[in-house]
């Protein structure tokens, strides 16, 4: 009895010591034998990926694999950093012709005091579709007026709306008044156009102006935080908002389309000295040496439209990125959706199709963006430090026909089930 | 001048950069050392073509160009029949009848517009054919028709009278107008606001044309006696009866917009009901639900890839409909139902392979041989194959991949979109802005 005893204590110990050999220390994921595709640096032929507190521990051919560490075989399979979709709609729309799951556009022209992530739906239908094709990071943007708002940088993946945040506000949304229209085309679309062109003189102006009064707004604060004498002034919410990006703490995202509008754009940019990305951006083939010269990364909108006017050709929106990559413009793709910003990958496949050459597309999707939106010591590449935001598929991450398998977010392996796959199934019970 | 060159012509000069038909070959080709996917008789490595009026007369290896036939190299690309597209809007100069919602005599065969630049966008991702149709506006919309892209020529010669003909209907949310605001003071209310009422409309005009035939029926028969009664009247004539009869004698075939499975199941209940044909059911986001239902009534559906959640009715759309239905037994066409995404028709039928397991012939089948017998034009055009019309569209990359581009569209055997002609003349465009101009304003 007591000799059986004595082996039931011995199996309890040896089970509790596994438990907390398992549990105690931080988890260990070794993702072994992929092809390694950094997107930084040359691809790595059967390599392993050290995943530890959520980080990339160690990365290459030559890694040992700790004891206890939980390997993932992942031969036949290519490792890529997770995408990053740098203008989307993701948690503000879930169907776009029901106007009550809609939150994109505040009413009004001036709005720098309204937050994407406030009204983030963190479990839309739309996130798991996207993290489930690769992509684990996403821009959500506000639109419409001239100023739309804040955007912010999110994982896909989290409980809460500010679980999720990477960047909050990744970058105040200005519409730039379109003199001479933005994007024709199916739809209009959105983030496009926000302004009807004939009083868009009026508009920049008026844009300016906002500029100089948040100025001397911050200016009345300033003598009156150092002198108790001066009045503090009146709070003035849209001043307010825009200081972030006057003291140069946050970078301005400016949707611009036409050459002429985006040579206005580059010299309100210099006038107001700001930091600035362009977005949208569909003639910037035309003025691309402006654009580089000014040293303004450009966000390419959907490339699923039609040319602003047919005079550019039929491939003007597929050569535009290609144009801009050459002249030495820093691009990344975007979606511009929500329901279908799955197709991010696409996008950058498809100006691949008109000549951008192939790792070029897959930076404009990962390290590209990342930088743009100062996330790169962060993420956009699988390297040592960075956070394992990590994509296993069967084969070229932008190619439509291959399978995503896993998805790793901070060193987490994500659920790939959706919508999709929830009805599939449900469906195919009826055999 | 010959009428074609000069709209050839003409539209060169508005449309300065505009992808144009190259010439006439007479339709005379030889495509040779392309990878040819046939769609439905396998792949032929380097393979050739030859081209003799307008048709297809061999598909094969080392075939030697006849004297005077032109030969267009195909070294390192992909040869695919024409892409077919099952139901767009293009090229026409009306869409819908809203005004009432029965209107079967609204015909848009009657308005086609051949200077759609719409067409040139098609020819640009590799379309050679297309389903247009009359829109969703009503429960019974009008007859559609199908038409191939011959930019250049006029409206009569690009409609297809080898299709079958279809007739438009249309259920759900944009029939009973669900997205329309009603004012106070302004126009009633159309009749119908609801599903039962969409059903009871269709079902209404049905009876009613069962009615008109049976009247002429009786009127032929009594005519055709040995003695017909004196003073014998025909019953009056009503166009809109007249192509419901045509309907209900198997002469056309439905073409349902629908999204929900309800209103699908009831509207083939009243296909059985009432004898006639349901040829396929458009965007069908829900065919997935019933698919045994659609592949036994051997009802096909033309859908979008993964357009979805634009509407209600469109929250359950799933990517994998096309694909699973397609493995169901259903004859599944991807389509744009628009002017941009038709361009991209081939980029859209790839995704199937990912949602849907597809591999990359019935993937390209989707946007070619599928849509043709849907059209019942498959005798004629979605594969290479000899007898068939010379529909061609030529790839730099496998079609199927999403790197890949539409270098050439041949269609009937005569060049009308050529990308290495268009950046030609592209180039020239360029060259000529960037010359100094004499005269004029500085």
């Amino acid at each position: 009895m007591t000799k059986r005893i004595f082996i039931l204590c011995l199996i309890v110990g040896w089970a509790a010591g596994l438990f907390f050999a398992q549990t105690k220390p931080a988890k260990v994921i070794a993702i072994k034998g992929a092809k390694i595709v950094p997107v930084v640096g040359d691809d790595i032929d059967n390599g392993t990926i050290l995943i530890k507190d959520g980080k990339i521990e160690s990365i290459g051919k030559d890694v040992a694999i700790p004891n206890g560490a939980e390997v993932v075989e992942a031969k036949g399979l290519s490792a890529y950093p997770g995408m990053i979709d740098s203008y989307s709609i993701l948690g503000l729309q879930e169907i776009s012709g029901v106007s009550a799951t809609v939150d994109t556009r505040e009413t009004g022209r001036l709005n720098p005091q309204v937050f994407a992530i406030e009204a983030l739906r963190y479990d839309s239908m739309h996130i798991p579709i996207a993290r489930s094709n690769g992509i684990t990071a996403a821009i959500v943007a506000p639109s419409g007026g001239v100023i739309a708002g804040q955007s912010v940088l999110i994982k896909l993946d989290g409980w809460t709306n500010r679980e999720m945040v990477i960047k909050n506000p990744a970058a105040m949304q200005i519409e730039f008044p379109a003199i001479r229209g933005g994007r024709g085309g199916f739809g209009g679309g959105m983030g496009r156009g926000g302004v009807v062109a004939v009083d868009a003189t009026r508009l920049i102006a008026e844009l300016k102006e906002v500029f100089n009064k948040a100025r001397y707004y911050n200016k009345r604060k300033n003598f009156a935080s150092k002198n108790p004498s001066l009045p503090i002034p009146e709070l003035d919410e849209t001043l307010e908002f825009i200081l972030p990006v006057l003291k140069g703490e946050l970078q301005v995202m400016i949707s611009v389309h036409s050459d002429r509008d985006i040579k206005a754009a580059i010299q309100f940019v210099k006038d107001e000295n700001l930091k600035a990305v362009f977005f949208g951006v569909e003639q910037g083939w035309k003025v691309a040496d402006d654009i580089k010269i000014a040293n303004i990364p450009v966000i390419i909108g959907s490339l699923y439209d039609m040319p602003p006017v047919w005079d550019d050709g039929y491939d003007s929106l597929f050569r535009n990125p290609v144009i801009l990559n050459k002249a030495g413009v820093k691009i990344a793709f975007s979606s511009m959706s929500a329901s279908i910003a799955k197709d991010l990958p696409y996008h950058a496949a498809k100006a691949a199709a008109f000549g951008l050459d192939k790792k070029e597309a897959l930076k404009a999707v990962t390290i590209y963006p990342a930088e743009i939106f100062g996330v790169d010591k962060l993420m956009g590449s699988l390297e040592k430090g960075k956070i394992a935001n990590v994509v296993l598929s069967d084969g070229d991450i932008l190619e439509t026909k291959t399978n995503i398998k896993k998805v790793y977010i901070d060193g987490k392996e994500c659920d790939l089930s959706n919508k999709y796959t929830e009805l599939l199934e449900k469906f195919k019970k009826r055999g | 001048m010959n009428k074609t060159i000069r709209n050839l012509l003409t539209s060169a000069v508005v449309l300065a950069l505009a992808p144009l038909p190259v010439f006439s070959s007479g339709g005379n080709l030889l495509i040779k050392n392309g990878t040819i996917l046939t769609v439905t008789k396998g792949v032929i490595a380097k393979g050739d073509i030859l081209v003799l009026n307008g048709i297809i007369r061999q598909v094969g290896q080392d075939i030697q160009a006849p004297a005077g036939v032109q030969v267009i190299d195909a070294t390192g690309k992909y040869v695919i029949p024409g892409i077919i597209d099952s139901h767009t809007h293009i090229a026409l100069d009306g869409t819908n009848e809203g005004s009432e919602a029965i209107t079967p005599e609204a015909d848009v065969g009657e308005v086609v517009n051949a200077d759609d630049t719409a067409i040139l966008t098609a020819l640009s991702g590799g379309v050679t054919m297309v389903h247009t149709m009359h829109g969703s506006a009503n429960p019974i919309g009008g007859p559609n028709v199908v038409l191939k892209m011959k930019w250049g020529r006029p409206s009569e010669e690009l409609i297809v009278h080898e299709a079958l003909r279809t007739l438009k209907f249309a259920l759900g949310e944009n029939v009973k107008q669900s997205s329309r605001t009603i004012t106070v003071g302004g126009p009633p209310p159309r009749y119908p606001q609801t599903r039962m009422g969409t059903n009871a409309i269709i079902r209404r005009e049905l009876l009613k044309a069962k009615v008109y035939m049976e009247e002429w029926d009786r009127y032929n028969k009594l005519k055709a006696s040995k003695t017909p009664p004196k003073n014998l009247l025909p019953p009056g004539k009503d166009l809109r009866m007249e192509v419901l009869s045509d309907l209900l004698r198997g002469k056309m075939v439905a073409r349902c917009h629908d999204y929900q499975a309800t209103e699908a199941l009831e509207f083939i209940g009243l296909a059985k009901e009432f004898g006639f044909k349901v040829q396929a059911f458009e965007h069908a986001w829900e065919a997935y639900k019933i698919a045994a239902e659609l592949a036994a009534a051997k009802i096909g559906i033309s859908v979008f890839a993964d357009s979805w959640a634009y509407k209600m009715e469109a929250a359950e759309g799933i990517a994998y409909d096309a694909g699973y239905c397609a493995k169901k037994g259903v004859l599944v066409s991807i389509n744009s139902d628009s002017g941009e995404r038709i361009r991209r028709l081939f980029n859209e039928a790839s995704k199937t392979m990912k949602y849907g397991g597809l591999n990359e012939t019935e993937a390209l089948s989707l946007v070619t041989i599928n849509p043709a017998i849907q059209l019942g034009v498959d005798r004629i055009v979605g594969s290479l194959e000899v007898g068939k019309q010379a529909d061609i569209a030529i790839f730099n990359e496998h079609p199927m991949s999403s790197y890949t581009r539409c270098d050439m569209t041949i269609i009937d055997g005569d060049v009308y979109f050529d990308r290495g002609q268009y950046l030609k003349e592209r180039e020239e465009a360029a060259k000529q802005a960037q010359a100094p101009k004499k005269g004029g304003r500085p």
